[in-house]
C-alpha cells in the first residue's frame, strides 16, 4: 500500500479554489496597467554604453529616441554594415532628424513643449562623426536637451580602494 | 408556469482563460526605467553674433580623444583613470598652481563670498573616435565634478548632493547655489576630420 494514501474513512476536502480567478485577475490587471508595449521595432543593434553617473528618465511622454548602431545581422545584405540612424520604425539620414524632431513636438502639449528630451541611444562601438553630426542637427532643430542613453556600471569597490 | 431554473455557468476555465493573458502580459512587459547621462547642448549661434570673449589659456583644460581612442589631456597620454583627479585638480586648484584655473570671487546664496573656478575643460574628439571612450570620458568628467558638489553639500549642508530633491523648492534653491560655486562648463568642439 502506498504510504501517501489517507488514512481511510477520513475524506480530504478539495480546496476551495473560487477565488483563484480573482486572485489571477488581480495580478492581471496590474500587469496591463504597468506594461509599456514597445512601439518602434528596432532594426539595429544597440549596446547603449555603462556609466555611473547616470539619471533616471523621468516622464516617457517627453522623451523622443534616437537610436543608432550596425543594422541586424538579416538586414546588412540590404542595408550594409555600417552604423545607420532609425527614427520610429525607419532608417533615416541626419537630414531628416529636423522634421522628425518637428512631428515629434507637435504631438506634444504646448506646456511639455520645452521640456522635450531626445534621448539617444547609440552602440557603443560607433564612430563619433555620425554621432557629431547627429548633435548639430538637433542643435539646429534647438531640442537642446538630451541624454545619452547609458546602463548602470556596477564598480568593484575592491578595486577602489587601491 | 413552471419556474425552469437557469443552470449555473461553469466557471471553472475562468482562472485558465485569466492565466494565459496573465502570462502573456508577464512575458510582454519590459519594466526597464531608462537612464543615462543629460547633458544641454548649446543653442546654434545666430549669425551676426559676436564672437564669445577669449578665454586664457591656463583657465582651458584640453581633453582630446583622438581615432585610436587615446586620452590626451593637456597635450600629453593619460590613462582614463587619472583623469577624475586630474579634472578635480584643475577645477579647484588648490595650491594655486599657475598653469591651473583661476578664480574669481563671487556672492552666491548660502554660502557667501566664495572663490569660483574660471576654469573650462574643452572636450574635443575626432570623427574616429569610439561612442563608447566618448561617453567612459564624458561620464569621468561628470563624476569629478559631482563628486566636488557632493563634498562641498557635505561640508555645508552635512548631506550629499546627490540626495538633494529638484522638485522640492528649498533644496532646489541648495541645488542651484552649488551649481553656482562649482560649474560644470564642458564646451564641446566640433571635432577635427582626420579620418574617414
Amino acid at each position: 500500500m502506498s504510504r501517501f494514501k489517507t488514512a481511510r474513512g477520513k475524506q480530504v476536502k478539495a480546496i476551495n479554489t473560487a477565488s483563484l480567478p480573482d486572485i489571477v485577475f488581480m495580478l492581471l490587471f496590474f500587469f496591463m496597467v504597468t506594461t509599456v508595449m514597445r512601439e518602434t521595432e528596432l532594426k539595429i543593434t544597440v549596446r547603449v554604453p555603462e556609466a555611473t553617473e547616470i539619471k533616471k528618465l523621468e516622464k516617457k511622454s517627453l522623451v523622443s529616441y534616437i537610436y543608432i548602431g550596425k543594422p541586424h545581422k538579416v538586414l546588412q545584405k540590404t542595408f550594409g554594415s555600417e552604423p545607420r540612424i532609425q527614427l520610429n520604425d525607419q532608417f533615416a539620414t541626419p537630414d531628416d532628424i529636423r522634421d522628425f524632431i518637428t512631428s515629434e513636438r507637435e504631438q506634444m502639449d504646448e506646456n511639455d513643449q520645452k521640456q522635450m528630451t531626445v534621448s539617444l541611444k547609440i552602440d557603443r562601438d560607433t564612430k563619433m562623426g555620425i554621432v557629431t553630426e547627429v548633435k548639430q542637427e538637433l542643435r539646429k532643430a534647438s531640442a537642446l536637451k538630451i541624454n545619452y542613453s547609458s546602463t548602470k556600471k556596477i564598480v568593484d569597490k575592491r578595486l577602489l580602494k587601491k | 408556469m413552471a419556474r425552469r431554473e437557469t443552470p449555473e455557468i461553469n466557471a471553472g476555465s475562468m482562472a485558465d482563460i485569466a492565466f494565459l493573458l496573465l502570462i502573456f502580459f508577464l512575458v510582454a512587459t519590459t519594466m526597464n526605467i531608462d537612464t543615462g547621462i543629460s547633458r544641454l547642448l548649446p543653442p546654434m549661434p545666430e549669425e551676426n553674433e559676436e564672437q564669445p570673449p577669449e578665454i586664457r589659456e591656463r583657465n582651458v583644460f584640453v581633453v582630446l580623444i583622438n581615432k585610436d581612442d587615446q586620452l590626451f589631456v593637456e597635450k600629453e597620454i593619460v590613462d582614463i583613470s587619472k583623469l577624475k583627479d586630474l579634472t578635480k585638480e584643475f577645477i579647484m586648484n588648490p595650491n594655486d598652481d599657475p598653469d591651473l584655473s583661476e578664480k574669481r570671487p563671487e556672492t552666491v546664496d548660502y554660502f557667501g563670498e566664495v572663490m569660483v573656478s574660471k576654469g573650462v575643460i574643452s572636450l574635443r574628439n575626432d570623427m574616429g573616435t569610439s561612442y563608447g571612450k566618448y561617453i567612459a570620458v564624458q561620464n569621468e568628467l561628470a563624476a569629478a565634478v559631482n563628486e566636488l558638489r557632493n563634498d562641498l553639500c557635505m561640508q555645508k549642508f552635512g548631506r550629499k548632493y546627490d540626495d538633494l530633491d529638484p522638485l522640492l523648492e528649498n533644496e532646489n534653491d541648495l541645488i542651484e547655489a552649488v551649481k553656482k560655486v562649482i560649474p560644470m562648463a564642458i564646451s564641446e568642439a566640433e571635432p577635427k576630420v582626420t579620418t574617414k
